[in-house]
């Protein structure tokens, strides 16, 4: 009788994906596309290389070199998996052609920023893309719309800017150390933020586009290194300095899972975009040159 | 003419003698014979002895009524000295005193003071007489009538109604000098010299001070009347008076008001100013400091002296001698002065002295710094930053960290100097003012507390429920706390992380866990004891850890314990060999104690050693402090020790078991008292390095405290006061308190027994040398500490002498 009531065992990973050699810092899925092509995970890792991983035999498909063997601390496909933008120490952000097997740099920008903020995509209309990188001037594209950009910054704040007219709307300090990961979710208008302190910070926009405090988690182990929603905005998942991923129901942010698996902080947390919800996963990378696969509460 | 009134006192008086009902009518021809002569004040000098005799017998015979009305009449001076001696006579004393305070009662003081300012008549020597007769009135009155003195005549109430006479002696003074007459003042200021020099300065310029202030304010021919009677006091007396007047001046300007430029015309005022209230006295409160430099500030003539005073006094502060010897309730004070003065100089000044005053800076906080007093380096430290902030104004200002107390705060604000005018330092004021200090930390506490904002968190009670429809179920979260990097299970790990390691987290962990692992695996830990004891000793902090030097000592006591005698060998070398920091030698006398006392703590259960080995580190750790504790513990104990006839068996009864510093003593005491006197190139304890030679002086002291009950403890006894006497003038005052304290420490340890028969004469001399500190030494806690130890010895002389041998 008391089975019934006590919680499960967290479970293990699906499987781990080792070899590259050095540790991990991003992670990307790319499997929405139609069934004959190959779900794949680009990870990005320390010694510069992006490895492309085939979820099917869980192998390195190709690893590619291109930012000189500085770490690469960003990775994102636009549209399929054939264009990819990859960021890295060399302070550098390549475009990636890799339609039939070719690896070629098309084009790269040189972003003259040191620091380890990533960039940003936004897709505005079909084929066209607005990225947002830290960078020393700003420089505003013209685009039709009114994109707004959420900025976590080092002394702990979070700020919403409007694109198009270069402004600060408004700015919430919602840590005392620097913002290390944050994610949004412009549904429920609510976002999350971790940062080297023992704190999650849930903060939402109203309709002033004011940020404001909704709540404030408080964590076991001090240090969040990244923080995703899942698509379809259940749970999120972070990856922290202690070795554990945390699973967190979004809605109230009910602890739901600390899954320990890495032996050194985990870098990354990715959700997968499979449109069958039940093969969706979740990848962690970390500092141990391992990628944990997960596959947990698939079913809702 | 003169011949009638002369006639007529002579009958008076031999009517007088005659006695019977002519008495009554002698008393009014002697009245109407004064009224002839022109009344009181006229009478000649033979008139005057006449009539002496006549009060003279009528004091003898006191006829009627009458009689007492006739002494307030007559001449006051004459009265005065006819009475006293009245009041000698046997007989007479009683109504002699009666007429006297009738005398004070109907204001025939500021009479008697008026006549004799006006006719600066008689001898000296007559002068002298009355002036010692109206000073000392009250102690005659006093010496005859015993018990059953008026009180009128107490000292009181007598020198406030001086002081009030004078005051209206001044006033008939002034007025005279209005209407363009000339008068004496120095009968005045011979009385307030001698008043002030018989130690009544409280009691009569109460009085005057706060008269002369208000008459002062606007008037110049006060002023000039208050500067004179200060001047024409004698040099003997001058002293009293000037002191007198600077403890009770309400401010600085006052004092300029009340005394003009005494300083500058007055040598022997120059020289209690300047000299004697600054350099060789230092009890008076900073008020007094504030109004005596203030009075120098406020005039040009007077600034000279304010720039020479301060230099006398930078050249005490920065004088080693002068820091080692002088006691810090001194040294204080020439800081305060020193931090006024440069409150009231002006720019230029100090343009003028600036390289002077950097280099008494520059010697000053370099004896200062190298005191081993915490209360001498501060007091160094902020004098040099207020002497430093003064003279360079645009250029970089000296900064150190020191603790900021109420004593700093109060020093610092002497910086800034009041405004002259709106506050009236009066002996009250200070006591405020810490007040006040003492209420702002409060304050700022709770500030703080309510300070951090952090976002309300909502209930989490609401959020239950709201989760309650929520699918998800939870895992098993309870593995999920606190990240801890897997410390070492063996002690040859901890070596090889300790030595080696690169990982950070892994060396953190490893010395949070080494106490831990070395009292667990005893038997591991001795076959490399002295090679993780020598480790342990080089041990840097690599990255910053909590209590990083509480955890290192920590584990070097674990190590000792373990296996004393071969890591005491390796520890008592280590300290006087070469290439440590001051440091690490003192690390080592720390971690030494702090065993030593484990070692002899009586242990009732393996599993309360661990706790007990704690709380001395606890006691011991803050460097600068730990002197004071040490000596707690040891005053604490010769405490208990003497008390012990009256307890008796009230005692709960301790656990007991053997006593484990028993063998190994002599291994952590012997090697250490050694070689104190082999200066090495790098250290050299008998000299610049005497607050190592503190640290081991009261080591020692507390190595021997421990070691009652051992086998060792005579001869340690025997060395360490031999060690003493080698050290007994040494010139720092913190090595001398550890000497001291080795003494109680022989005098408690030591069996009476063995005292008596192995160390007599050590213990004689070691006595005389106490009897000086006690009178001599300039540290009071020396003092204290020496008295205590001539108290042990008596005790220890009455216990051998209740107990038959």
């Amino acid at each position: 009788m008391f089975i019934a009531r006590m919680a499960l065992p967290p479970p293990d990973p699906q499987f781990v994906l080792r070899g590259t050699g050095a540790a991990i810092h991003t992670l990307h899925f790319s499997c929405g596309s139609q069934e004959p092509a190959v779900p794949v995970l680009f990870s990005g890792s320390e010694n510069g290389f992006i490895h492309v991983w085939n979820l099917k035999t869980h192998r390195v498909d190709t690893a590619l070199d291109g930012h000189g063997r500085k770490s690469v601390y960003c990775v994102e496909t636009m549209g399929g998996k054939d264009q990819l933008l990859s960021q890295g120490r060399d302070q550098r952000i390549c475009l990636w052609d890799l339609a039939e097997g070719r690896t070629a740099v098309t084009d790269s920008v040189c972003t003259e920023n040191v620091g380890f903020c990533r960039c940003s995509l936004l897709k505005v209309a079909q084929g066209r893309w607005l990225m947002a990188m830290a960078a020393k001037a700003l420089e505003e594209p013209s685009c039709g719309s009114q994109p707004l950009l959420l900025a976590g910054y080092e002394d702990g704040s979070v700020v919403l800017w409007n694109m198009s007219m270069g402004k600060a709307l408004s700015q919430l300090v919602c840590h005392q150390e620097p913002v290390m990961s944050l994610d949004f979710d412009s549904e429920k208008a609510k976002g999350i933020s971790g940062s080297s302190e023992k704190v999650l910070s849930i903060w939402s926009l109203n309709e002033q586009q004011n940020l404001q405090v909704y709540k404030t988690h408080k964590l076991v182990n001090a240090g969040i290194c990244d923080i995703t929603i899942r698509p379809d905005k259940k749970i999120l998942a972070t990856g922290g300095w202690d070795h554990r991923i945390r699973i967190f129901g979004w809605k109230n942010l009910k602890p739901l899972a600390v899954l320990d698996y890495h032996t050194a902080s985990v870098h990354a947390v990715s959700f997968s975009d499979h449109k069958i919800p039940s093969e969706r996963l979740l990848a962690a990378g970390s500092k141990d040159h391992r990628i944990s696969i997960w596959s947990i509460y698939t079913q809702t | 003419m003169a011949a009638g009134p002369e006639r007529a006192l002579r009958e008076a008086a031999a009517a007088l003698e005659r006695g019977g009902p002519g008495a009554a009518a002698a008393l009014g021809a002697a009245r109407e014979a004064v009224a002839a002569a022109g009344g009181p004040a006229a009478l000649g000098e033979r008139e005057r002895a006449l009539l002496g005799a006549f009060l003279r017998s009528l004091a003898r015979a006191r006829p009627a009524a009458e009689w007492r009305s006739f002494f307030l009449e007559a001449p006051p001076g004459l009265a005065l000295s006819v009475l006293l001696e009245a009041l000698a006579a046997p007989g007479s004393a009683r109504e002699a005193a009666e007429v006297l305070e009738l005398f004070l009662r109907e204001g025939r003081v500021p009479a008697l003071l008026w006549e004799l300012c006006q006719a600066p008549a008689g001898s000296p020597e007559l002068q002298e007489a009355l002036l010692g007769q109206i000073v000392c009135l009250p102690d005659h009155v006093s010496n005859k009538l015993q018990g059953k003195n008026p009180p009128v005549f107490f000292p009181q109430n007598y020198f406030p109604l001086l002081g009030g006479a004078i005051i209206q002696v001044l006033q008939k003074i002034s007025e005279s000098l209005r209407g363009g007459l000339d008068c004496s003042i120095s009968f005045i200021s011979h009385i307030l010299g001698k008043v002030c020099v018989h130690g009544r300065q409280k009691e009569i310029l109460s009085v005057l001070v706060p008269r002369l202030t208000d008459l002062t304010k606007s008037d110049c021919i006060w002023q000039r009347i208050c500067w004179r009677l200060v001047e024409c006091v004698p040099d003997r007396w001058m002293e009293a008076v000037v002191l007198g007047f600077v403890q009770r001046a309400p401010g600085a300007d006052v004092l300029s008001r009340l005394l003009g430029n005494l300083v500058v015309k007055n040598k022997k005022a120059q020289f209690v100013v300047t000299q004697k209230m600054l350099l060789l006295q230092y009890g008076h409160t900073t008020a007094v400091l504030q109004n005596l430099l203030g009075y120098l500030a406020l005039d040009s003539l007077r600034r000279a002296l304010l720039i020479k005073v301060l230099k006398e006094l930078l050249e005490t502060w920065g004088s080693s001698s002068a820091v080692k010897h002088s006691p810090p309730e001194q040294q204080q004070y020439i800081s305060k002065a020193i931090l006024i003065c440069l409150s009231h100089l002006k720019e230029p000044e100090i343009e003028s002295c600036r390289q002077e005053l950097l280099t008494s800076m520059m010697e000053g906080v370099k004896c200062h710094l190298d005191s081993n007093l915490p209360q001498i380096r501060r007091l160094g430290m902020i004098v040099a930053e207020s002497i430093s902030s003064k003279i360079n104004t645009d250029g970089p200002v000296l900064k150190f960290q020191y603790e900021e107390d109420d004593e700093a705060r109060e020093l610092k604000s002497l910086l800034v100097q009041t405004p002259p005018f709106c506050v009236v330092p009066g002996p009250r004021d200070d006591d405020r003012n810490d007040k006040t200090d003492a209420a702002l930390p409060g304050e700022l506490e709770s500030n703080k507390k309510s300070h951090p904002a952090a976002p309300v968190k909502p209930e989490e009670e609401s959020d239950a429920e709201l989760d309650s429809d929520d699918d998800l179920i939870p895992y098993d979260m309870s593995e999920d706390k606190e990240l801890k990097t897997k410390a070492p299970v063996y002690i040859r790990d901890c070596i090889e992380v300790l030595t080696g390691s690169e990982d950070v987290d892994k060396w953190e962990a490893t010395v949070k866990a080494l106490e831990s692992l070395v009292r667990k695996n005893p038997a591991a830990t001795r076959e490399v004891s002295v090679e993780l004891a020598k480790i342990v000793l080089h041990l840097e902090e690599k990255t910053c850890i909590e209590g990083f030097v509480e955890l290192r000592q920590r584990a070097q006591v674990a190590i000792l314990t373990t296996d004393p005698i071969p890591v005491a060998k390796y520890l008592t070398s280590q300290f006087y060999s070469l290439n440590y920091s001051l440091r690490q030698r003192v690390d080592i006398l720390d971690v030494l104690v702090l065993a030593a006392q484990e070692l002899s703590y009586p242990k009732s259960h393996g599993k309360t050693k661990h706790s007990d080995a704690q709380k001395p580190c606890i006691q011991l750790l803050p460097g600068s402090d730990s002197s004071k504790d040490w000596r707690k513990i040891v005053d604490e104990r010769i405490k208990n020790k003497t008390r012990r006839f009256a307890t008796g068996q009230s005692q709960v009864e301790r656990a007991s078991g053997p006593n484990e510093f028993n063998s190994v003593a002599g291994h952590f005491f012997f090697p250490l008292i050694q070689h104190f006197d082999r200066p090495l190139t790098t250290f050299d304890l008998l000299g610049e390095d005497h607050f190592v030679l503190g640290r081991l002086v009261h080591a020692l002291a507390i190595l021997m405290y421990l070691a009652v009950n051992t086998m060792a403890v005579t001869a340690m006894g025997k060395a360490l006061l031999e060690f003493v006497w080698a050290l007994r003038f040494h010139t720092d005052s913190y090595v001398r308190q550890g000497l001291l304290s080795c003494i109680s420490s022989v005098l408690l340890s030591v069996p009476a027994e063995c005292l008596l028969e192995d160390v007599t004469e050590e213990l004689l001399e070691a006595q005389s040398w106490l009897g000086d500190v006690v009178e001599k030494d300039p540290d009071g806690d020396c003092r204290r500490l020496a008295l205590q130890n001539l108290l042990l010895m008596e005790n220890l002389k009455k216990k051998l002498q209740t107990v038959p041998s």
